[in-house]
C-alpha cells in the first residue's frame, strides 16, 4: 500500500491546459473520489497518475520517489477502466494472469494469487469462460479482479461502475466500498456521479476546468461548500440559488422579501451576493417566508419534491419529507432554518457561516 | 384499385418485401433470372468436369455427349483382347449385340460374344456402338505423372502459404503502428500508402522485373512472393479493423507490463483476427490465380506455378485437351473446396471492405 | 492447436528480446519505426523505386535492363507512340499495335464496365429480395470471382471451340455453327461476355450491400405515401443507391484498363488484333519476342498509368464525397 503525492500537476494538449496545476496527498489507505463534470479532467489526472499520460510539469511522488518518468507498467499500480478493457479472446483466469506472467511470476504463485482474487469477488465458477460469455456485472468483478491480482500500492479505477444499470451500480458500490475496507488499499476513484462519491469516499476532490475547487471528506463538502460550483454539484435536488443583498445581518432578495442568515455578511455589505438553500431545507410555512407558486408537485411516496416558481425569483425547488398534500397554481410561502443558509460572494466563494448555537 | 395491387408487387420487388402469396410477374422475372444465372454460372464449370472425363477420342465427337461415354468391351473366348460391342441391325431386320472382331473398309466382322463360333459380316452402318459411362480417369494420372504437375502444385502452394504469411505479418506490423501510434509523419506515411493503390503491378512490369534481376531473385519463387506482400489494401483493412480496438484495451496490458512487441502478438493479433482471415482468404486467392507477374519472373519450366503451367501446357502439344481439361479442374479444385467451407464468411468479407 | 502454436510462441518470444531492447532505448517511437520497417522497406524496393526507374525508361532507348546502361533519348518513346495522322485510325500510326489495343481498351471499357453494372444491379436486386436460399443463390453467383482467368480462359475456350458445346448446341437447334473465338466481333463478344461471367458477383455484392444499407423505414414511408413502385426504384432506391455504383464504376473502370489474363487466354489477343489490349502491348513489348523495347513498353505503362491515376482518384473523391453524405444523414 502506499501513499501519492501530488505537486502543481500542470497538462497541456498542444496549447490547450487542461491540468491547472493541482495539489493532492492520498495517505496510504484511503479512499479518494474525483468528481466533477464532463471535461473537469479527472480521467485526465488519474492517467497521470498511471503513467498513461506524461504531465507537463509538476512532480508525481510515489511513496515518497519521484515516478514522473517511470513507466506506467513499473509504477506498482493497476487501474480498472470504464469500459473494463477485458482481453476479449482470453479467458477470464488468463485475464487475471496476463500481468503476472508478464512480471514473469512462477506458475505457483500466480494460481495462488487468482485463486484468491476469485474467491474474493466470488468469480470462482467463471474463470474458464470468456468476457462475452459474462453479464456486465461479473465483467466488472474481472476487471477489479485483475487489478487486485497485481496487488498494487494504489488501485486507480476510472468510472467503473458507469457501464452498469442503476440496481447493479447500488449492489457494486457497497462490495467496492467493502473491499477496499478488506485490502485496506489506497484507492483512488473517478466519476462523476455525487452520489457515488458521497457513498464511497474517505475524501472527495472536486474538480472543475483542471483546477481542483474543494477538497474534504463528503459531509465536510456537503454542509460547508467551499463555492457555489460545489454547493451546486453535491446534493440532489440542486440547491436553490438565489440573488440577494445584504441588509445588516439579512438579506433582502429580489421579491423583497426579508430573510436572516447565520453567516457574517460584513465583508460583502452593499454588494450583489447569492443566496443558497437546498430542497431539503426548505419547508412550507403559515406564513411569511417567501412566496411562490407550485408548478409541479411530484410524489415520490417517502418524499415529496415541489417545483415552484416566483416571478421575481425565478424557479425553486422543495423537497419535503414525507407526503403533503398540494395542488398545482397553490401560492406556498417557503422558510428556513438561518443556520442552514450558505451565502456566496461576488467571486461565489461561500462566506463563513457564524456559530449561531447560543443565538 | 389494380393499379395500388399492381405497385404493390412491384414495391416488393424494389424493397424486398415477402410476397403474400400471390404471385407476381417480378417473382418470375426473379426466379427466371436465378435460374439462367444457375445454368450460366454452374454451366460451365460441370461442363469442364464431365469433359475432363472424357477420353481423347471422345473429345473429338461432335455432337459432344453430355456424359463421358465409352464404347462397351466384352471379352470373347478365343479373343486375347477385349471386344467393342455394337448393337447390329441384321438383313432379317433383327436387331443383336455383337461384338466385332475387326473393320475391313466398309463392312465389319462381327461374333456373338454368347456364341463365338457365330460369326456375321455386316455392312459398318448397320451396327450402332453400346455405349457406358466410363470416366478416363487416366487424364488425371497421366499428366501427374508425365509432366510436372505435381511440381507446379507444389510451388503454386509454397507461394500462396509463404506469401500469405508475410503478407499478414508485415501488413499487420504496419497497421498496429499506423492504428495505435501517435507519430509525426504518420499521416504522411498512410497517405502515401494509399496513394500507391494506384499504381498497379502492371504499370511498373518493366522495372520490377529489373528490381528482380537485379536482386537475383529472377527465376526464383521468392521473385514471385516479395513485390507484393505489402498491399496498401491489406494495410488498410487491418488499420480500419484495429481501431475499433478501445486503446483502453493496450494501456491494461501496459499496466499489466506487457512489452510493445506483446501487445501487438497477444492482444492485437488475436482480436485482429476476422480482419486477418478475411486479408488471407484473399491473399491466397491472389497468389493462386496469379498469372501475369509469374509468368514473367519465371522461365524455367521446374519453378512453374500451376497458372504457368496450365497455360503453357494448353498452349504447347498441340492443345491435348484431355490433360488440358482436367488439369483446369485440378487447378480449379481447391479454390471450390476453399469456397465451400468458408462461403458466407468470404461473401460477407468482401462485402464488407469492398475489396478483391 | 496448442502443440501448433508452441513454436510460433517461443519464435515470437525470441523476437520480443531485441525489441524489448529497442522499446527501453527508443521508446515507443522506435517501436513505431519497427512495426512500419518491414512493409515500408518491401514497398520502397518493390513498388516506389520501380515507379521512379519507369520514368527513367520511358526517356531511355537502347536494349540494356540496368538504367545506368541506357541512353537518355528524351521523348523519343513517347513521340513514337503518340505517332499518328488520326488517334481514331490505329494503322495511321507507327505503333499501330499499341493504338488497337488503345482502340480495343476503350471500346472493352465502356462495354464491359455498362453490362457488368447492369447485370450486377438486376443480380442485386434480385439477391435482395426475400427468396429462399438467399446464401446459396449469393454463392452460386458469386463463386467465379474465386476462379483465376486461366481456369476461365480455357474453360471458357472450350465451350466457344468450333466443335465445343455451344455450337453443338446451335446445331441441335438447327443453326449454322458460328466461329465464336476466329470471327473478331464474336471474339470482343466473348472476352467481354466471360470478364462479366466471371466478376459480377464482386460487384453484385457490393451493390447488395448498399441496398441493404437503405433504411427500410424510407420505403415505409413511401408506400405509406402512396408512391408507385417505380417511382420508388428511380426517386428512392436508385439516388440512394448511386453512390455504391459510383464507386462500383469506377472500381470496375479500374480492373477493365487492365484487361489482360483472362482475354490472353480464351484468345490470346486474336483473331489477329481483334482483342488485343494496352497490357499485351506492354508484356509483349518489354518482355516477349526478340524485339524488345524495355523504353517503349514503360513509355505505354506510363501512359496507362496517367488514366489509371485519374481513375483513382475520382474514385477516392468519390469514396470521401460518399462519406460525408453519410454524414450527413
Amino acid at each position: 500500500m502506499s501513499d501519492l503525492v501530488l505537486s502543481s500537476i500542470r497538462k497541456s494538449f498542444g496549447t490547450v491546459d487542461v491540468i491547472h496545476g493541482v495539489d493532492l496527498t492520498v495517505t496510504d489507505g484511503e479512499f479518494v473520489v474525483f468528481v466533477g463534470p464532463s471535461g473537469c479532467g479527472k480521467s485526465t489526472l488519474l492517467r497521470i497518475i498511471a503513467g498513461l499520460e506524461a504531465c507537463t510539469s509538476g512532480d508525481i511522488l510515489l511513496d515518497g520517489r519521484r515516478v514522473n518518468d517511470v513507466a506506467a507498467a513499473d509504477r506498482g499500480l493497476a487501474m480498472v477502466f470504464q469500459s473494463y478493457a477485458l482481453y476479449p479472446h482470453m479467458s477470464v483466469r488468463q485475464n487475471l494472469s496476463f500481468g503476472l506472467e508478464n512480471a514473469r511470476m512462477s506458475k505457483a504463485e500466480i494460481t495462488q494469487r487468482v485463486g484468491e482474487a476469485a474467491r474474493m469477488l466470488r468469480i470462482e465458477e467463471l474463470l474458464e469462460r470468456k468476457p462475452r460469455q459474462l453479464s456486465g456485472g461479473q465483467r466488472q468483478r474481472v476487471a477489479i479482479g485483475r487489478a487486485i491480482v497485481r496487488r498494487p500500492g494504489i488501485f486507480l479505477l476510472d468510472e467503473p461502475l458507469s457501464n452498469l444499470d442503476a440496481e447493479l451500480r447500488v449492489a457494486m458500490r457497497g462490495e467496492l466500498a467493502s473491499l477496499h475496507k478488506r485490502l485496506a488499499a489506497t484507492m483512488i476513484y473517478v466519476t462523476h456521479d455525487q452520489v457515488e462519491a458521497m457513498t464511497m469516499a474517505d475524501r472527495i476532490v472536486v474538480l472543475r476546468g483542471g483546477r481542483v475547487e474543494q477538497i474534504g471528506p463528503p459531509l465536510e463538502l456537503y454542509n460547508r461548500p467551499a463555492n457555489r460550483f460545489v454547493a451546486g454539484f453535491l446534493g440532489a435536488p440542486r440547491m436553490n440559488f438565489l440573488a440577494a443583498r445584504p441588509a445588516g445581518r439579512d438579506l433582502i432578495l429580489a421579491d423583497g422579501t426579508r430573510v436572516p442568515v447565520a453567516v457574517d455578511l460584513a465583508p460583502v455589505a452593499g454588494q450583489d451576493v447569492t443566496l443558497g438553500i437546498r430542497p431539503q431545507h426548505l419547508r412550507p410555512a403559515d406564513g411569511g417566508g417567501i412566496p411562490a407558486t407550485a408548478t409541479l408537485v411530484e410524489q415520490l411516496g417517502s418524499e415529496t419534491v415541489v417545483h415552484a416558481r416566483s416571478d421575481a425569483l425565478g424557479a425553486l425547488i422543495v423537497a419535503v419529507p414525507g407526503q403533503v398534500r398540494l395542488a398545482d397554481g397553490e401560492t406556498v410561502h417557503l422558510a428556513f432554518d438561518p443556520a442552514d443558509a450558505h451565502v456566496f460572494g461576488p467571486d461565489d466563494r461561500a462566506l463563513p457561516h457564524v456559530e449561531t448555537a447560543g443565538a | 384499385m389494380t393499379g395500388i395491387a399492381e405497385s404493390g408487387g412491384v414495391l416488393r420487388f424494389l424493397t424486398r418485401r415477402r410476397n403474400e402469396g400471390r404471385i407476381h410477374w417480378t417473382d418470375v422475372a426473379t426466379w427466371m433470372w436465378l435460374i439462367s444465372g444457375l445454368i450460366l454460372m454452374f454451366g460451365p464449370v460441370i461442363w469442364l468436369g464431365l469433359s475432363s472425363l472424357k477420353t481423347r477420342a471422345a473429345l473429338t465427337e461432335f455432337p459432344p455427349t453430355l456424359l463421358p461415354l465409352a464404347t462397351k468391351e466384352v471379352r470373347v473366348e478365343g479373343f486375347a483382347n477385349p471386344l467393342p460391342l455394337f448393337v447390329v441391325k441384321l438383313e432379317d431386320g433383327t436387331e443383336r449385340e455383337l461384338a466385332q472382331v475387326r473393320r475391313v473398309g466398309i463392312r465389319a466382322r462381327m461374333v456373338d460374344p454368347a456364341d463365338p463360333t457365330k460369326t456375321f459380316d455386316v455392312p459398318i452402318e448397320a451396327r450402332t456402338a453400346v455405349r457406358e459411362v466410363s470416366p478416363a480417369w487416366e487424364n488425371y494420372t497421366e499428366p501427374l505423372q508425365r509432366f510436372a504437375f505435381v511440381r507446379f502444385f507444389g510451388n503454386s502452394l509454397f507461394v500462396t502459404i509463404v506469401a500469405t504469411i508475410i503478407t499478414l505479418i508485415v501488413n499487420s506490423m504496419a497497421a498496429f503502428a499506423l492504428a495505435k501510434y501517435q507519430f509525426r509523419g504518420r499521416g504522411a506515411i498512410m497517405a502515401f500508402i494509399v496513394s500507391t493503390l494506384m499504381i498497379p503491378l502492371s504499370v511498373i512490369l518493366i522495372p520490377l522485373f529489373m528490381v528482380i534481376n537485379g536482386l537475383g531473385l529472377f527465376n526464383s519463387l521468392w521473385g514471385v512472393i516479395l513485390p507484393t506482400v505489402a498491399t496498401p489494401t491489406g494495410v488498410f483493412l487491418l488499420r480500419q479493423y484495429m481501431l475499433t480496438i478501445p486503446d483502453e484495451m493496450l494501456e491494461a496490458a501496459r499496466m499489466d507490463k506487457a512489452s510493445e512487441w506483446q501487445i501487438y502478438w497477444r492482444i492485437i493479433l488475436p482480436l485482429t483476427a476476422p480482419a486477418l482471415a478475411v486479408l488471407a482468404i484473399f491473399s491466397v486467392m491472389w497468389r493462386w490465380n496469379d498469372f501475369l507477374w509469374p509468368l514473367i519472373v519465371l522461365s524455367r519450366q521446374e519453378l512453374f506455378t500451376l497458372q504457368i503451367g496450365l497455360s503453357s501446357f494448353a498452349g504447347e502439344l498441340n492443345v491435348q485437351w484431355h490433360y488440358v481439361l482436367a488439369m483446369t479442374f485440378v487447378t480449379m479444385l481447391p479454390v471450390v473446396f476453399v469456397f465451400g467451407l468458408l462461403q458466407r464468411f468470404i461473401t460477407t468479407g468482401i462485402a464488407g471492405t469492398g475489396m478483391k | 492447436m496448442h502443440l501448433l502454436l508452441a513454436p510460433v510462441r517461443w519464435l515470437m518470444h525470441l523476437i520480443g528480446v531485441p525489441l524489448g531492447w529497442v522499446q527501453r532505448t527508443f521508446g515507443m517511437g522506435g517501436m513505431a519505426a519497427v512495426f512500419l520497417a518491414p512493409n515500408l522497406l518491401v514497398f520502397s524496393v518493390f513498388i516506389v523505386f520501380p515507379i521512379g526507374v519507369n520514368v527513367w525508361y520511358s526517356f531511355t532507348g537502347g536494349a540494356a535492363l540496368f538504367p545506368a546502361g541506357r541512353v537518355f533519348v528524351g521523348t523519343e518513346q513517347y513521340d513514337l507512340l503518340l505517332a499518328c495522322d488520326s488517334y481514331l485510325d490505329p494503322f495511321s500510326c507507327r505503333q499501330d499495335r499499341f493504338w488497337k489495343g488503345v482502340h480495343n481498351t476503350a471500346f472493352f471499357v465502356v462495354a464491359q464496365v455498362a453490362a457488368m453494372v447492369a447485370a450486377a444491379l438486376i443480380t442485386a436486386l434480385v439477391l435482395n429480395r426475400e427468396i429462399r436460399g438467399r446464401g446459396f443463390w449469393r454463392a452460386v453467383f458469386f463463386f467465379p470471382v474465386l476462379l483465376s482467368p486461366v481456369v476461365v480462359g480455357l474453360m471458357w475456350k472450350w465451350i466457344l471451340l468450333r466443335d465445343g458445346a455451344l455450337n453443338a448446341l446451335l446445331v441441335s437447334l438447327g443453326y449454322q455453327r458460328i466461329e465464336f473465338l476466329t470471327d473478331p466481333q464474336w471474339a470482343m463478344f466473348w472476352v467481354i461476355f466471360v470478364s462479366v461471367w466471371a466478376h459480377l458477383g464482386f460487384y453484385a455484392l457490393i451493390l447488395l450491400a448498399g441496398l441493404q444499407a437503405i433504411p427500410h423505414d424510407v420505403y415505409e414511408a413511401a408506400k405509406m405515401d402512396g408512391t408507385p413502385a417505380m417511382r420508388v426504384f428511380w426517386r428512392i432506391t436508385l439516388p440512394l443507391l448511386w453512390p455504391t455504383m459510383l464507386v462500383v464504376l469506377v472500381l470496375a473502370s479500374i480492373r477493365a484498363v487492365q484487361v489482360f489474363d483472362d482475354a490472353y487466354v480464351l484468345t490470346g489477343g486474336g483473331p489477329g488484333t481483334a482483342t488485343f489490349f494496352i497490357v499485351q502491348y506492354i508484356y509483349e513489348t518489354g518482355f516477349a519476342g526478340a524485339a524488345r523495347n524495355l523504353g517503349l513498353a514503360a513509355a505505354a505503362s506510363m501512359l496507362m498509368a496517367l488514366v489509371l491515376v485519374v481513375l483513382t482518384l475520382a474514385q477516392l473523391g468519390i469514396t470521401a464525397w460518399r462519406d460525408r453524405q453519410e454524414g450527413k444523414r
